[in-house]
């Protein structure tokens, strides 16, 4: 690794201590605002779908659910709310939890279980839109 | 981390209590609880994906005392993770710091916009009630 020479304004400490930049700069950060916005219209929409969900019965639960329009945004919301939900955990794991393999451990606990969550929720919209 | 003897920064109990403390654990809170809630969406849509006993299966458990009051809770904590992540949004684009408010003189707007977050969640909250009880009466809401 490069140090710069002289003249860098970079400080050596960050070689010395073995570790540097993770080189993802603000990923997280930007990711966590972008679904934050998208999440803004689909929650208002979802407290309107979950009200219309109220004492629905079966058949029109899924009559209610496996419409074009309101299928299309569960998913949208399910991505967004789990990909948010994931990001926001890690943070949570990363200042509170400080043993490294029970940090690993859960940190991948969270990534598995938003994506098998998504991939659930929008395998059932689809069966119930399409089936 | 190699451990410095840098100096501390002062920790909690040093600083005055303010709002924003409050919403800053809140958002903590609600996100949590949140997550949860998103397992109970996926519980719902896998249920109307799978049987008519698998729905009534989670029917119940939503109509049910303990469904309510968890439905309350997170009807809630969706609304205050919402207002107060809005609030969140315009201050990363640098809006409502108001410098100049920031004296003795009155209350800051800064902390006025943490109470009208919360006071807003608490109102939508119960408005979102009002259409739920309207609703379960057969009203037209």
């Amino acid at each position: 690794m490069s140090t710069g020479g002289d003249n860098s304004l970079r400080n050596p400490l960050k070689t010395a201590r073995g570790y540097g930049s993770a080189q993802s700069g603000v990923r997280h950060w930007w990711l966590q605002r972008v679904t934050a916005v998208a999440l803004i219209p689909l929650s208002l929409w979802f407290i309107g779908l979950a009200l219309a969900l109220v004492h629905a019965d079966f058949v029109s639960a899924r009559a209610i659910i496996g419409q074009p329009v309101h299928a299309v945004l569960l998913v949208a919301l399910v991505v967004a709310l789990f990909w948010h939900g994931a990001l926001g955990l890690q943070v949570v794991i990363e200042d509170y939890v400080h043993t490294h393999w029970k940090e690993i451990a859960l940190q991948l606990a969270v990534r598995f279980g938003a994506f098998i969550a998504a991939v659930a929720c929008i395998f059932a919209i689809a069966r119930i839109a399409l089936g | 981390m190699t451990q410095t003897a840098r100096p501390l920064s002062p920790h909690l109990q040093i600083y005055r209590w303010r709002v924003n403390m409050l919403q800053s654990t809140l958002h903590r809170l609600s996100g949590l609880f949140l997550c949860l809630g998103g397992l109970l969406l996926a519980w719902g849509l896998i249920a109307a994906a799978s049987s008519a006993q698998a729905w009534s299966t989670f029917a119940t458990f939503c109509g049910s005392p303990i469904g309510l009051v968890l439905f309350i809770a997170w009807s809630w904590a969706l609304l205050f993770h919402l207002c107060n992540g809005i609030q969140h949004l315009f201050r990363d684009a640098g809006m409502g710091y108001d410098v100049p408010l920031r004296d003795h003189a009155k209350t800051p707007s800064y902390f006025a916009t943490g109470w009208l977050v919360i006071a807003i969640s608490v109102a939508l909250t119960v408005v979102v009630w009002v259409c739920y009880f309207l609703r379960a009466n057969g009203g037209a809401a």
